[in-house]
């Protein structure tokens, strides 16, 4: 059965008619064609399917687009200023490499801010404790921590 | 504009589009009009297939087709090299079907595929497809396979055995072990792993009626390759009808270099439903069909003088290739294996011998590394063994034994170009701080806990070549690159690579290649990769290659672009030819003031309005096939520094240092990312990652990240790096590669340290992972030995 | 994922009622563990009802002696709460350690206690701390209501509203991960309360349980040396590619005695 599922997305509102089981990263990739939320495994633990809701990291893998109903979600694609300049958390894994083949990024990306959030002076366990739900295959996650902790500090300026 | 680039740390050019979701990953492309192929894979590990049903399926809402082996009778999926075994005989090549074909022969084989206008369509029908199965008996382990009485997987091969091959001096090394004042044996499994790219594989393919051609998007490290294997041996299609596109591919590590069966599946399934039809893998089915790594149970023995002088290295190798044989499995426990167990030791006689053996389990091919790692595994394990028992210091011991002068010729095929391994050894120990060692180690013994230093003095042969020693030993593709670099008439340029990126940063330090050597601005340059139908072909991104092959295929097509250049600005300049010289972007007449830019010389090959036309032909765009001399030798030295909870088994990686010798660096920044990357699919290997199947029923026990487990942030520091540099003598970049070192040197570093840590207990091998119940058990089994 | 019906209800009474009409239907709270079972088609629930339509399910609130935490707060605010840290400190740190930030910010209580994964964090701190569970029907005491693998007392059409944890005078949890799943190979929960020492162990068996040896040990004294080796037998502890019962039995011994630390502060 369809069922009609309403949210803002990106700051603009957004509907569509879906099945009911249609989990929120298909919604936002299928319906809204927003695919730089991407899906890498099936079992909730590798995080490339992060977005915000209502201003909290959550992996849109795990929960049926229904959950998000009013919500405000922001995905990566609404991160960058409207001018296309980076996000300081975004200029800073380009800065220090913190990604490789992009495909884990987004989900770092919208982790990171979330975890930087009020906290310019993050830890490098802190930032490693609080990767716990996202899986990069290729940097080694040097350079993801070198990344974070140095947009921490230029989110809070 | 005429600073050198070649060495400079420039941010990505492609980071841009992957930072704001903008990449284009297979699964983002939607192509009109398309569907969805679900497939039903097998749930038993061996079993004949005596009846499929297919009519509940296809009634079912939105199916547009149900196939099976019956209507996929097309070519075998191929194997890209051939072995010759001891005997003289080839290897045993069985059928490798896209659909199975009365059997199967692992858990995940592909049975049947249901297509629907939607995904959660395809997979409600593909729970109604009934199989009659006839199950039998299956074998997962290697060893277990060659015995009597073992499980049959293929009538061509009833015992098993893919072949039985080695290399080196039989004679010579028995002789050497006779005389032997100490041997030294281990036994080692190199475990099995998987390789989980981030982006699942996923493949998008489109036939067209209008030109009877197919276009496929495909998650893959070189779309030619794959184009040609599919179409000459599978399909039979005509090459020049089908269009191979690689877009973003997140991640590879081999994985994704093979012909899978569901990419011809879908090609094949997209003409039978005139519709696109897609297919993107669930992370179950990652663990299920993707071609895993490693799987060796090895046998070492390194025979000393008194001094601890290596004499001879005996080495016998059972490898798993699972059930059927993947693209290059065949080469990776051979050629890439035992060619390097030499490491950077001037070992005189080596033999090896090596049993490929078939299983019940997915197939094995290379994963990052491929080999190499095991290779190394094998040598800078026993080295550090033979230390201990010959009670030399271990670095002592491997000085004693280092090659010094090149060229160096290997008794096991290789011939070395150059390489300094004092060099990154005594960095590496500076740098590692193992002068404060002790003090750490005591420091740690105060809380309770234990403390170990590894080692692992690793060498890799990258980019494998030539073509034409590389077939003598039976490789049947080519092991060239292409490049083309296209000036445009405003002087900037487009330049094609048969290399693909997948995370490697190409786009960027193929860049700096090109525009340091034309001296114009980056951002002048773009570089385009993975397209079968703008490239004008590519052996692909493998074994570190890229750089070293496809970089100087590039460099030479600059070569001819300047070459013509010239001609065209003595022209301009009228001056003779061999009075112009070219430094970083500008043509000069020598010994005068005179010059022209590159981009006015573009400008007049593409207007050629004063233009030697009765010389030379119009247009600047030149493209160049390079077939390297030789394999690129890059080494180093890595320390890692363990600090093991006896209480847990719980083992911390406190420190890792890694000082590698790549030749020269294009970009030092993306050089350290792939160390790190590589460092930690190492760490992973020996601390944490390791496939299970049940040795009963064959089904994978590690069959999601639940149980496979990954490295995460918490499992890795952060690293200490360094490069030293003996530049390659036979490429004009001087490069060697880097995308491998990691995974090849830090298993055996870590497991070093380990054990090392474990002396007090006299444990000298444990199993990889190295897991806290494994650490602990090893500890409770020494400890009730001892008592 | 099998297609199901979605129903979101606005009050406790309309998801009673419907959890009643709909047998094969399963509640949704956080849905962390429920929509991955669904995506894997282990679960295929004919419908789907909501909790998160209903207000104040997800309140916290302290008195003097107690803090009631709704079932729908997520684990993310217990870990934040105020009233938590300060009255039951190694609650929060237990929140604040389950699965990771994401999950953190979507999983419930009350969901992580009516599917009693035996690697759950929460059950151990709701047997260990001796909780009691509102439900729509009725209390139930921490000791009776965790039955076995995914199992509960809770009855067809029965849903946790809140969980009543008393103080400790002291308390600390200990957790050894399992390396890949990063659940609970081990769990042990060590809580000194006005009943008494009470010691509960996730992770270990099919469901959590308290280990009544180390408790009586720890009631004569509490300190980590107090903790005796070998009570909690491997017979009837889980064994799997990730440890054995032998390593288990062990490592529930390492646990407690760290637990005991925690809570004495050292």
């Amino acid at each position: 059965m369809s069922i009609k599922v309403s949210m803002t997305v990106n700051g603009k509102p957004t509907s569509a008619e879906v099945e009911e089981r249609t989990l929120l990263v298909t919604y936002i990739r299928e319906e809204l064609r927003l695919t730089g939320t991407h899906v890498g495994c099936d079992t909730a633990q590798c995080g490339a399917c992060t977005v915000h809701m209502n201003g909290k990291a959550v992996k849109s893998c795990s929960m049926v687009a229904m959950q998000a109903q009013g919500a405000d979600i922001l995905t990566i694609e609404g991160v960058a200023a409207a001018d296309g300049t980076l996000h300081p958390m975004q200029a800073a894994f380009k800065e220090n490499h913190g990604l490789q083949c992009g495909f884990c990024t987004p989900g770092m990306v919208m982790n990171a801010i979330d975890l930087a959030k009020g906290r310019p002076n993050l830890s490098e366990t802190e930032i490693r404790d609080g990767l716990e739900g996202n899986l990069c295959r290729c940097t080694g996650y040097h350079n993801i921590v070198k990344s974070i902790a140095a947009g921490a500090k230029a989110m809070a300026k | 504009m005429n600073a050198p680039l070649i060495g400079a740390r420039i941010e990505r050019k492609e980071d841009y589009r992957f930072l704001t979701g903008a990449g284009q990953y297979t699964d983002d492309v939607t192509l009109p009009n398309q569907s969805y192929a679900v497939f039903v894979r097998s749930p038993h590990a061996h079993a004949t297939i005596n009846a499929i049903r297919k009519d509940k399926a296809l009634k079912a809402a939105g199916v547009l087709a149900v196939f099976t082996g019956e209507d996929l009778k097309v070519g075998g999926l191929p194997c890209g090299w051939l072995i010759t075994d001891v005997n003289g005989q080839p290897m045993k090549e069985p059928v490798h079907p896209s659909l199975a074909q009365g059997k199967a022969r692992y858990v995940g084989d592909q049975v049947a595929v249901v297509i629907a206008e939607t995904l959660d369509q395809a997979q409600d029908a593909a729970e109604l497809v009934e199989v009659d199965y006839g199950v039998l008996p299956a074998v997962v382990n290697g060893e277990q396979a060659r015995a009597k009485g073992a499980p049959v997987l293929h009538d061509v091969a009833p015992d098993n055995t893919c072949y039985v091959w080695a290399l080196g001096d039989k004679a010579g090394v028995d002789a050497a072990f006779s005389k032997a004042a100490h041997v030294t044996r281990l036994d080692l499994v190199n475990n099995r792993l998987i390789p989980n790219a981030i982006e699942p594989r996923a493949v998008n393919g489109m036939y067209s009626r209008a030109d009877d051609s197919y276009t496929l998007y495909v998650a893959s490290q070189n779309p030619h390759v794959e184009r040609l294997l599919m179409t000459a041996f599978v399909l039979g299609l005509p090459e020049h009808k089908v269009r191979v596109v690689a877009p973003d591919v997140g991640g590879g590590f081999g994985s994704k270099i093979y012909l899978y069966a569901e990419d011809v599946v879908v090609t094949w399934a997209s003409k039978q439903i005139n519709r696109p039809v897609k297919w993107t893998a669930e992370r179950s089915e990652s663990f299920l069909t993707d071609a895993h790594g490693r799987d060796h149970v090895t046998t070492a023995e390194l025979a000393m003088d008194k001094d601890g002088k290596f004499l001879a290295l005996r080495v016998k190798t059972t490898a798993n290739v699972g059930a059927y044989l993947s693209t290059f499995a065949s080469c990776v426990p051979t050629i890439l294996y035992a060619t390097l167990l030499a490491g950077q030791y001037t070992t005189p006689v080596i033999h090896c011998e090596v049993t490929a053996v078939f299983t019940n389990t997915v197939p094995v091919d290379a994963y990052r590394g491929a080999g190499r790692p095991e290779a190394t595994y094998v040598v800078e394990r026993i080295v550090e063994q033979a230390a201990r028992e010959m009670k030399l210091d271990p670095v002592e011991i491997r000085r004693r034994n280092f090659i010094k002068t090149f060229p160096y010729q290997t008794p096991v095929a290789l011939m070395y170009d150059t390489g300094n391994y004092e060099a990154t050894m005594k960095a590496a120990i500076e740098i590692a701080g193992v002068s404060g060692f002790a003090a750490r180690k005591k420091e740690s013994e105060s809380r309770g806990k234990l403390r170990g230093l590894g080692y692992a003095a690793y060498i890799e042969a990258c980019g494998i070549a030539p073509s034409n020693i590389a077939g003598a030993l039976g490789a049947r593709a080519g092991l060239f690159e292409a490049g083309e670099v296209r000036m445009h008439p405003t002087g900037s340029c487009t330049v094609f690579t048969g290399s693909h990126s997948h995370g490697q940063g190409h786009e960027t330090t193929f860049a700096q290649v090109v525009a340091d050597r034309l001296g114009i601005p980056m951002e002048s340059v773009d570089i385009v990769h993975g397209d079968t139908s703008k490239v004008l072909f590519g052996m692909g991104t493998y074994g570190s290659r890229s750089i070293a092959v496809g970089g100087t295929a590039i460099y030479k097509a600059l070569d001819k672009i300047i070459a013509k250049g010239k001609k065209i600005a003595a022209h301009l300049m009228e001056a003779a030819e061999t009075d112009i010289e070219y430094d970083r972007g500008v043509f000069k007449v020598a010994g005068t003031d005179k010059q022209k830019t590159i981009g006015e010389v573009s400008f007049a090959a593409y207007v050629p309005h004063n233009y030697p036309l009765d010389k030379l032909e119009p247009g600047l765009n030149e493209n160049a096939f390079y077939d390297p001399a030789n394999f690129t030798f890059p080494a180093g030295t890595y320390v890692c520094e363990v600090e093991i909870d006896p209480d847990t088994g719980f083992t911390k990686v406190e420190k890792f240092t890694a000082v590698d010798d790549f030749g020269k660096n294009i970009n030092p920044m993306i050089v350290e990312g792939q160390v790190h990357g590589g460092l930690t699919q190492g760490i992973g290997q020996a601390l944490l990652e390791g496939c299970k199947y049940d040795p009963e029923t064959g089904q994978l026990i590690t069959g999601s990240f639940m149980d496979y487990c990954m490295p995460r942030a918490t499992d890795v520091p952060s690293y200490n790096l360094e490069t030293r540099e003996t530049p390659c003598t036979h490429n004009p970049l001087g490069v060697k590669g880097c995308g491998e070192a990691g995974a090849i040197g830090a298993p055996a570093a870590l497991m070093n340290a380990i054990t090392d840590a474990l002396q007090p207990y006299g444990i000298n091998d444990l199993p990889m992972p190295a897991s806290p119940a494994t650490v602990w058990k090893t500890i409770q089994n020494a400890k009730q030995k001892a008592a | 994922m099998h297609a199901f019906t979605y129903h979101k209800p606005s009050t406790l009474g309309d998801a009673v009622s419907l959890a009643g009409k709909h047998g094969d239907g399963k509640i949704l709270a956080g849905g962390q563990s429920l929509v991955q079972a669904m995506k894997l088609r282990l679960a295929s629930p004919t419908d789907l009802i909501d909790l998160g339509g209903i207000k104040d399910l997800a309140s916290i609130k302290a008195d003097g002696s107690t803090v009631t935490i709704g079932a729908m707060a997520r684990h993310a605010e217990v870990e934040a709460n105020a009233d938590v840290k300060k009255m039951i400190p190694v609650l929060a740190r237990l929140a604040g350690g389950i699965g990771d930030r994401q999950v953190r910010h979507m999983g419930t209580l009350g969901g992580s206690l009516a599917n009693n994964d035996p690697a759950a964090d929460y059950p151990a701190a709701v047997l260990g701390l001796g909780a009691i569970i509102t439900t729509n029907k009725r209390k139930i005491a921490a000791d009776d209501f965790f039955k076995g693998l995914f199992e509960t007392a809770l009855e067809p059409g029965e849903l946790i509203t809140a969980v009543t944890f008393p103080t400790a005078k002291r308390a600390g949890y200990m957790k050894f991960k399992n390396p890949a799943s990063r659940f609970a190979l081990v769990g042990v929960f060590v809580a000194d309360t006005s009943s008494g020492v009470r010691v509960a162990v996730t992770g270990a068996a099919s469901s959590v349980f308290r280990a009544t040896a180390i408790e009586k040990a720890l009631s004569a004294k509490f300190e980590p040396d107090a903790v005796p080796a070998g009570t909690v037998k491997a017979a009837d502890l889980n064994s799997d590619l990730h440890g054995s019962a032998e390593y288990r039995a062990h490592i529930i011994t390492v646990m407690a005695k760290r637990a005991v630390a925690q809570a004495l502060g050292k």
